[in-house]
């Protein structure tokens, strides 16, 4: 009997704890439940919202979204390493290198239109992401400098090349203490 | 005609990190000459010793690693570790435990961490703890002062005790620590200790040879010749007096409590502060930048913690005197410190006596 | 308030945390009184000289201008005019570099002096307490008055502030070693200071009016003490000399025990702070009616003979006032604009003189060792901390380096990164050698562009959203209009009627049709991608757009042709032997042979299963168009059969989808034909011609339709 007994009392009391323990957890689970910014959220904040589709998703938020589900984190080419590094930071993986398929090249660029090349397609206009590009049908077209992303999603859609992709030049206001790259002016 | 571009500012005062370890280095010679002059030859061949083996294992380690040999060998922070481990080991440990000692400091604790500047840990304390913890038999075989010898002790004869355990004359470091009257003789706190747990008070204890008139025949010395160096190293503003303040005046007030409230079972406050490895730890090993708290207040945190803990240590643990173990919890606690003890950035949290009008 | 003032007058001041003395070396020049120097033969000055926006240019190149003339222009509160220096002609408007650590270049005017030195009209001011404040802003404003100690911030904006000024604070400090203008500014002409310093209390009416000096200029102080002896009001303050006392926050601290919070101006504490060298320029410019084209510059060094502080125009390049003053070093240059603590080195010696040039430093080697030339170098931090123990803001140094080199910009915030002032004690004090500024001053540019590049980034995100939805929009409202129509139609053919009727049987052609339409293009390729939109214009209008289109293609095959597929190469060459008949027009043909090239290598990328279907039809609208061209050719004659009897025997095969059948057809038609064209007669060709015509123009409706995949 008293075997039987101890092995019921053993099992009473254990599940006694287990329903309370339980109750407790769940108590706590509900009451302080913290909202969190999902992960696509987090990581669209990330990434560098050029809008350019080099990622192969239709913008930034749907690559944000793809990699929140699983996507490799090594595709954005504007972000470059750094974008990656902040990603893998807060994804808890060892950064990749970036997809290889990809420039290296991700200085920031502004879009140019050459004015007197373009024909007034329109196509540059339906292909910015970021609607950068003022124009209408056989008018000349002009890009808005301080609205254009650099994504480059124009360049390809211009039936006569017009549209190129020139780099940001260095002013004293953004120059990045680069004292190594000084052109030092060599007299005699 | 050529332009140069550097950064400013232009003008850099005349100090280099290798001159700091140089005076450190030079602020041990009273305390290490005390040590010869009371305790013989032997720390002077330990310091060699470990000098040539942290070279040999910095050498390897730097050219492992593809550094710039030249500039980091001799910036003198292998150097002082191993000048500081030479200290501390027993006279006539033998010669392997500096050996173990040196490279253990220099490869272990200071290069795989990441080399100068990076090291969590006192190498040379952390290399103590090890070969203590190793080695205890070797490593608390201290020699009582030549002067309670009963037999003498001269270059030739500590040189052979250190490489085989031997005199020339054939006597073991047993017989040599054999006082006159035929008993092992400890140091001051190791006697204190045991006579506590024979049920002796402090005062018969003071009794003890060893211990002579004051607190320690020889010790008292070698640590009133760390205290000298350090207040040299103080004078220069090479360490800051926060660090070795704070942890002496720790150590008083912990043993001047105890004192005051059993002083047949308690040591006095100059007792403890000229004993073991006080002194010593206070300005050279505390001191040490890396491992330690960077704010004045954080220094004054870390060092009065170090000096609790080795209160602690002497009074209720296993080991006689506490100053490596101390430090190297503390060295765990310093980044903590760190990040509790930030000054206020100018113009931050003013407080309002100073932002309005007095 | 009395309190600190009591405290100020027994001299017993506060004190800022840390600081360092660096060896003064100001003995260099204060020796000497300032030297006036000659004009040089060229004068550089940069558009923009100060903090803030460069104003609009008023003259032109060829211009003669007149001393004192102001150059530019501006309205706004941020912009502050610059003046002709000296009489002469502009002779260059463009960019060069200017006096700024990155060397870059911008636009500066290039002034040649005629040598006259002639002064355009001015109006002198005998009495100024006769002017208003605004009159007084104005004519400082119209002076081109900036901050002569170093940021070179508007003086107008600084004396237009609206708060209720306890403090207006002199600073006299000059704090950096070497620099001793401010110095001897003092000693020559205290009495325009004085009235400098009056013109600031009468527009600012501050309750105390103090100057901040180190105890390192007796001279100075005595100057100032005897000329401010009579007026209670003004409190000449001595301090202990200790770099950087100089420095706006460190001062105040000093002088009224008060700290600026962080991000803050001093003026929301009632305090003002001036430079005693921008006192002699206001009093210059509201007295004399002399805008800011001068100032005083000490040029020392050891590397100079004759280290001295002189009168120097504005624009006055550098080389030139070493070269005053014995410049001796010949090999390597290194020559410092600012003190030796903040300045910076510059990268050529025709930098010009600037409004916030208060030195030309120029060290021997074995007073500032170069870069190169030191030789450990850099090594890693042993946390020794005295870099904290000397900032003056109290920042962790050693922490914000790692923190920099980690590139942890979040961390480095939170260690107010932003409230360093850059005055180089941490820096100078390592004893490893770091250049501790030099982390934090790119640390600091790289958290601003990341800003900028966040705020950039927010905002394409929002102009994405919006135009996603304004897309999405459009589609409904689309869809809805469609909808609409066709419910409308609906119920008009369900009435009944006749007229419903035909129009039922209108849409059941129009399916028809449709459907047809689609059938085709199915066989053309399901290539079509999205851009099919380019509407359908008539061929005329189009020829305009389709030889722009061709010299694009022409620019893409230069870069793809280096990637031929074997499909393109077959193709390539039914091509050339088609084109043997003609080469008599060779120009003619390389230049449609190219366009074709151009076309097909393009198409080529686009679905690879149906290129050689493509291709086929492609080939028969080239030669069609040569066969076009050459008509009137005796020779092309020929050619136009070979073409028609090619054109009519593919137009048969591209029906056919078996690809390898048709690239042997294709070939065998080649050989046939060109057996059959010989023979051919003239009138025969021309009856051919104008057949292939008519091909032609069917062909050229399908290459429409292809150039639009």
């Amino acid at each position: 009997m008293s075997v039987l007994v101890t092995t019921l009392l053993a099992i009473l009391v254990l599940g006694c704890m287990a329903l309370v323990f339980g109750a407790i957890l769940g108590f706590a689970s509900v009451k302080f439940h913290v909202e969190g910014d999902p992960l696509a959220e987090q990581v669209d904040a990330i990434l560098p919202q050029t809008q350019c589709g080099q990622c192969g998703y239709p913008g930034c938020k749907p690559y944000a979204e793809a990699v929140a589900n699983g996507e490799a984190i090594n595709k954005c080419a504007p972000g470059g390493e750094d974008t990656i590094k902040k990603i893998a930071d807060l994804m808890g993986v060892e950064p990749p290198p970036l997809d290889e398929s990809h420039d290296t090249d991700n200085s920031p660029k502004v879009a140019f239109i050459i004015e007197e090349d373009c024909i007034g397609c329109t196509k540059c206009i339906q292909a910015c992401p970021v609607d950068a590009i003022l124009g209408t049908t056989k008018q000349m077209h002009t890009i808005i400098a301080d609205e254009c992303t650099g994504c480059d999603l124009c360049v390809e859609p211009c039936p006569v090349d017009c549209i190129v992709m020139i780099p940001i030049a260095k002013t004293p206001q953004n120059w990045q203490w680069d004292l190594n790259n000084i052109p030092l002016v060599q007299l005699d | 005609m050529a332009f140069w571009i550097a950064s400013s500012p232009h003008n850099h005062v005349q100090s280099e990190t290798s001159a700091i370890m140089r005076l450190v280095i030079y602020a041990t010679i009273p305390g290490v000459f005390a040590q010869w002059y009371f305790f013989g030859w032997g720390n002077l061949i330990h310091i060699s010793l470990a000098i040539i083996t942290a070279l040999v294992a910095e050498f390897t380690v730097l050219s492992l690693r593809e550094k710039n040999i030249k500039a980091q060998l001799f910036d003198g922070s292998s150097i002082l570790t191993a000048v500081l481990i030479g200290i501390s080991l027993p006279a006539i440990a033998p010669w392997w435990i500096t050996v173990i000692g040196a490279s253990f400091a220099i490869i272990v604790v200071k290069q795989l961490y990441g080399g100068l500047g990076h090291n969590p840990f006192n190498p040379a304390m952390a290399a103590y703890v090890v070969l203590l913890i190793s080695f205890p038999l070797q490593m608390t075989s201290w020699l009582p002062p030549l002067e309670l010898m009963a037999l003498p002790l001269n270059f030739a004869d500590t040189l052979s005790v250190i490489v085989s355990g031997f005199t020339i004359d054939g006597y073991s470091v047993e017989q040599l620590r054999t006082h006159i009257d035929g008993y092992t003789m400890a140091t001051p706190l190791d006697t204190v200790k045991t006579n506590l747990t024979l049920g002796m008070t402090i005062a018969e204890s003071m009794e003890s040879p060893v211990i002579g008139e004051n607190f320690g025949v020889g010790w008292e010395w070698v640590s009133a010749g760390f205290l000298l160096g350090g207040l040299f190293l103080i004078g220069k503003k090479t360490i800051h007096w926060a660090t070795p303040f704070s942890f002496l005046a720790s150590i008083f007030v912990c043993s001047l409590i105890a004192f005051l409230y059993s002083q047949d079972s308690n040591a006095s406050t100059l007792f403890h502060w000229f004993n073991g490895a006080c002194m010593f730890g206070a300005f050279f090993i505390l001191t040490d930048p890396v491992s330690g708290a960077t704010s004045v207040k954080g220094r004054i945190v870390f060092a009065a913690l170090a000096g609790f803990l080795v209160f602690i240590i002497r009074k209720y643990g296993g080991y006689p005197d506490g100053v490596a173990f101390a430090v190297l919890i503390c060295n765990m606690a310093a980044p903590l410190i760190d990040q509790y003890t930030r000054p206020r950035t100018y113009g931050h949290n003013i407080s309002p006596s100073k932002s309005g009008n007095e | 308030m009395g309190s600190v003032i009591e405290r100020i007058k027994r001299g017993n001041f506060w004190t800022f945390h840390g600081g360092i003395h660096p060896p003064e070396q100001k003995f260099l020049t204060t020796d000497k009184p300032i030297r006036a120097v000659s004009i040089p033969e060229q004068l550089i000055l940069p558009l923009q000289q100060h903090i803030g926006i460069a104003g609009e240019l008023q003259v032109k190149v060829g211009d003669k201008v007149l001393k004192g003339q102001a150059l530019t222009h501006s309205m706004h509160p941020m912009a502050v005019p610059i003046h002709a220096p000296t009489s002469g002609t502009i002779s260059a408007v463009k960019n060069a570099v200017i006096a700024h650590p990155s060397g870059l270049s911008e636009l500066c005017l290039f002034i040649t002096p005629d040598g006259e030195d002639k002064w355009r009209e001015r109006h002198i001011c005998i009495d100024f307490n006769q002017l208003t404040n605004n009159e007084l802003i104005d004519k400082i404003a119209s002076a081109g008055i900036s901050g002569m100690g170093g940021a070179g911030f508007p003086t107008q904006v600084k004396v237009s502030i609206r708060e209720k000024i306890k403090f207006l604070i002199i600073n006299a400090a000059e704090c950096e070693p070497y620099i001793s203008a401010d110095d001897l500014l003092m000693r020559e002409h205290s009495p325009s200071i004085l009235d400098g310093i009056n013109i600031l209390d009468r527009i600012l009416s501050p309750a105390y009016i103090l100057i901040g000096i180190e105890e390192n200029k007796p001279e100075a102080i005595k100057v100032l003490q005897q000329a401010t002896a009579h007026n209670e009001h003004i409190q000449v303050c001595v301090v202990p000399t200790k770099y950087p006392t100089g420095g706006e926050k460190q001062l105040i601290q000093i002088l009224t025990g008060q700290e600026v919070p962080s991000g803050v101006l001093p003026s929301s504490l009632g305090i003002v702070m001036h430079n005693i060298a921008t006192c002699f320029a206001i009093a210059d410019a509201v007295i004399n009616d002399i805008p800011l084209i001068k100032r005083v510059v000490t040029v020392s060094g050891q590397a100079l003979k004759k280290p001295q502080n002189v009168w120097s125009l504005l624009g006055t390049p550098v080389g030139f006032l070493l070269e005053q003053c014995g410049y001796a070093n010949k090999n390597k240059k290194h020559i410092i604009m600012g003190g030796p603590m903040m300045g910076y080195s510059l990268p050529t010696d025709q930098v010009p003189v600037v409004k916030t040039t208060n030195c030309v430093l120029a060290p021997s080697e074995q007073e500032i060792s170069s870069p190169y030339s030191t030789g450990t170098g850099e090594i890693e931090c042993i946390r020794c901390g005295q870099c904290s123990d000397v900032c003056p803001s109290q920042l962790l140094p050693q922490e914000l380096q790692w923190s920099a080199k980690a590139k942890d910009q979040p961390q480095l915030e939170k260690l107010n990164l932003f409230d360093c002032i850059e005055c180089g004690a941490c820096a100078y004090v390592c004893p490893s050698q770091i250049p501790l500024v030099h982390y934090y001053r790119v640390a600091k540019s790289e958290i601003r562009t990341q800003k900028q590049l966040d705020i950039k980034a927010e905002h394409a995100k929002v102009r994405f959203e919006a135009r996603k939805e304004r897309l999405a929009r459009d589609k409904i409202a689309r869809e809805e209009k469609h909808k609409a129509a066709a419910e409308a139609r609906k119920v008009r053919m369900n009435s009944g009627t006749p007229q419903a009727k035909t129009e039922k049987s209108a849409v059941a052609e129009a399916l028809a049709r449709v459907k047809a339409k689609k059938a085709q293009q199915t066989k053309i390729g399901d290539s079509v991608t999205a851009d099919h939109t380019v509407t359908p214009i008539d061929v005329e209008q189009k020829s305009q757009v389709s030889a722009a289109i061709a010299r694009a293609k022409a620019k893409k095959l230069a870069a793809q042709q280096n990637i031929p597929t074997e499909k393109s190469v077959s193709v390539d060459t039914t091509d050339d032997i088609a084109i043997e008949p003609v080469n008599d027009k060779k120009a003619k043909i390389a230049a449609a042979v190219a366009k074709a090239k151009a076309r097909k290598l393009t198409e080529k990328s686009n679905d690879t299963a149906l290129a050689t279907n493509k291709n086929t039809l492609d080939d028969n609208t080239v030669i069609s168009k040569q066969v076009e061209k050459s008509v009137d050719d005796k020779k092309a004659k020929i050619a136009a059969a070979v073409a028609k009897a090619k054109a009519r025997k593919l137009a048969e095969k591209s029906n056919d989808t078996a690809l390898a059948a048709n690239k042997n057809t294709l070939d065998d038609n080649t050989v046939i034909s060109k057996v059959v064209a010989k023979p051919v007669n003239d009138k025969k060709a021309k009856i051919a011609a104008t057949v292939t015509e008519a091909k032609a123009s069917k062909l050229a409706e399908q290459q429409t339709k292809l150039e639009s995949t």
